[in-house]
């Protein structure tokens, strides 16, 4: 029998950089992002990125937190005694026992997109598994102002899971699908995520092919979080951080919607909550572990 | 004459035929793919109960989310008004009409000739209507028409922070895990759907002389948490609430 596929399962990795010898290191900080569905940890070395690690969230938070730290430790001769301060983010901020504080993901999203893209970024916004939020901040990463959609899940990566399990396409493959299609179809008119399955049920069995129902489904979503972008307004230079950000199915057509194009870097947009936590421990650290 | 009423919703056809105010025969098939072949088969069902042929058949008026969808209907009316219609035509003191579907739900207030004055309506999201229960027996692994009597077993509130149908869903699973009962769950479950019901009520002015239609009525789970929710110690459900639209679709054929 075929084994069954997950479809909406994307790669966990854990990464460091073989070239910092953090023995050398005075200062060793470290954050933690526990999300609805993803977690990171992501180890600094004196302010410089050293390991990290991207999972998946388990069903409780401390668990997730330690599982997150010790994939960012591995390989790495670190011991989680060796971390100096460590700072927790994200939903599960609040349950991370070895964690010296806890920091909003909405500061951390804006600090690590400061570090990541620079300080002329003035708009973030932060696809999440359960959340969409639109962040204003300043030249040192400060939020300015923030509005979030965390009540339903269209225009969140769990809806974007939900529709790769119905059309059993892995999720790290819809967003180049999305555009084989000859012509760009109307977006979905379901907003709520249970409609519009139904709905792209429906598509199907009158002859649309998976490619044209996912370019539908994108530009439903993309859509829906310019909506949320409209509100608070974008502001150059603008960024895109969590894992949606990975899916060109969404950014180039929101990209288009907005007029505007994202800012791109090297890194991987899931870090930038445990990448600012980091930021945020270090400058603890500097100022006497406050 | 005659008078056929076709509610075509989004999970079931129904089909009611009346001859001078008096219910003839009625008849319910699921909508399938096909809402036009769904409700010819449901009309012939009802037109077979009554003994009648199609010729029999003076008008037909169609409600519903696919009542544009209906070539062979003479004329198609609002779901709020045929509700109204319907609910004041069994229940002559109704007032206020909670009407809650598979996929949409919504309270509508009318008056003594069950026209309508105002309503709201939940239709952009599924936490309000039938699809939330649906997706939640299907995260708790139980059959949809055992989760109602499942919830009466309940022997504590807990609190479900999703409103989300999608959320909702891996907040159940999480409460599963966490060896949560499974009444207690479901409990959560109608607690949640009667909120988002008690939020539209609210929005037009609750009135003691209501009536609870629509398909969910039928779940007695979401009946004892919607008395808990709105403060009522009692509540009147309609007999047959799936069928109270298709009635209504008939009686405005009459008009």
């Amino acid at each position: 029998m075929a084994e069954l596929q997950e479809f909406w399962r994307w790669t966990e990795y854990t990464w460091n950089n073989p070239d910092i010898d953090w023995r050398k290191a005075k200062r060793i900080s470290a954050g933690i992002d526990v999300g609805s569905v993803s977690s990171q940890a992501l180890i600094l070395a004196d302010g410089q990125i050293f390991a990290f690690s991207n999972l998946r969230t388990g069903s409780n938070s401390p668990d997730s937190a330690h599982k997150a730290i010790n994939g960012a430790l591995k390989d790495t001769g670190m011991e989680l005694s060796n971390i100096n301060y460590s700072v927790g983010t994200g939903y599960g901020r609040v349950n991370i026992p070895f964690a010296n504080r806890a920091i909003t993901e909405i500061a951390c999203h804006a600090r690590g997109a400061n570090f990541m893209a620079g300080p002329k970024i003035r708009t973030v916004l932060d696809m999440g598994g359960q959340d969409c939020k639109a962040i204003h901040c300043d030249e040192r990463g400060k939020v300015s102002n923030f509005l979030m959609n965390d009540k339903c899940a269209a225009g969140t990566g769990r809806g974007m899971e939900v529709m790769a399990d119905l059309l059993s396409i892995p999720i790290k493959e819809i967003g180049e699908l999305s555009y084989q299609v000859d012509k760009e179809p109307p977006p979905v008119s379901s907003t709520c995520v249970v409609f519009a399955k139904s709905e792209a049920l429906g598509l199907m069995r009158s002859g649309w092919s998976k490619n044209m129902v996912l370019a539908a489904y994108c530009s439903a979503m993309a859509h829906r979080v310019s909506l949320l972008l409209g509100r608070i307004g974008v502001e150059d230079q603008f960024f895109i951080t969590g894992g949606i950000a990975k899916n060109p199915g969404i950014v180039k057509r929101l990209e288009k919607e907005l007029g505007i194009e994202s800012v791109k870097t090297k890194y991987d947009s899931q870090i930038a909550g445990a990448l600012g936590a980091a930021l945020f421990a270090d400058t603890l650290l500097q100022k006497g572990g406050a | 004459m005659i008078k056929a009423g076709i509610d075509v919703g989004a999970k079931t056809v129904k089909v009611v035929l009346m001859e001078d105010g008096k219910i003839k025969a009625k008849a319910k098939v699921l909508s399938g793919f096909d809402q036009e072949e769904s409700a010819k088969e449901a009309l012939e069902q009802a037109l077979k109960e009554a003994g009648l042929s199609r010729e029999a058949i003076g008008i037909i008026v169609t409600t519903g989310n696919g009542r544009k969808a209906i070539s062979f209907a003479k004329s198609d009316v609002t779901e709020a008004r045929a509700a109204a219609l319907g609910a004041v035509f069994l229940y002559p003191a109704a007032r206020t009409v909670i009407d809650v579907g598979a996929e949409e739900s919504r309270a509508i207030k009318c008056d003594a000739a069950g026209k309508v004055l105002d309503f709201a309506v939940n239709e952009k999201c599924a936490a309000g209507s039938g699809a939330f229960t649906e997706a939640m027996a299907r995260a708790l692994e139980v059959p949809l028409e055992e989760l109602g009597p499942l919830s009466l077993k309940a022997t504590q509130s807990i609190p479900m922070n999703a409103q989300c149908a999608v959320f909702a869903e891996s907040e159940v699973i999480s409460l599963i895990h966490s060896k949560t009962d499974k009444a207690d769950i479901a409990r959560a479950v109608h607690d949640g759907l009667s909120s988002r019901v008690v939020a539209m009520v609210r929005r037009v002015g609750l009135d003691s002389e209501l009536v609870l239609i629509g398909g969910v009525a039928h779940n007695p789970g979401f009946v004892e948490s919607f008395k808990r929710t709105v403060g009522l110690d009692d509540v009147r459900t309609a007999a047959e609430p799936d069928f109270v639209g298709a009635i209504g679709a008939a009686l405005a054929a009459a008009e």
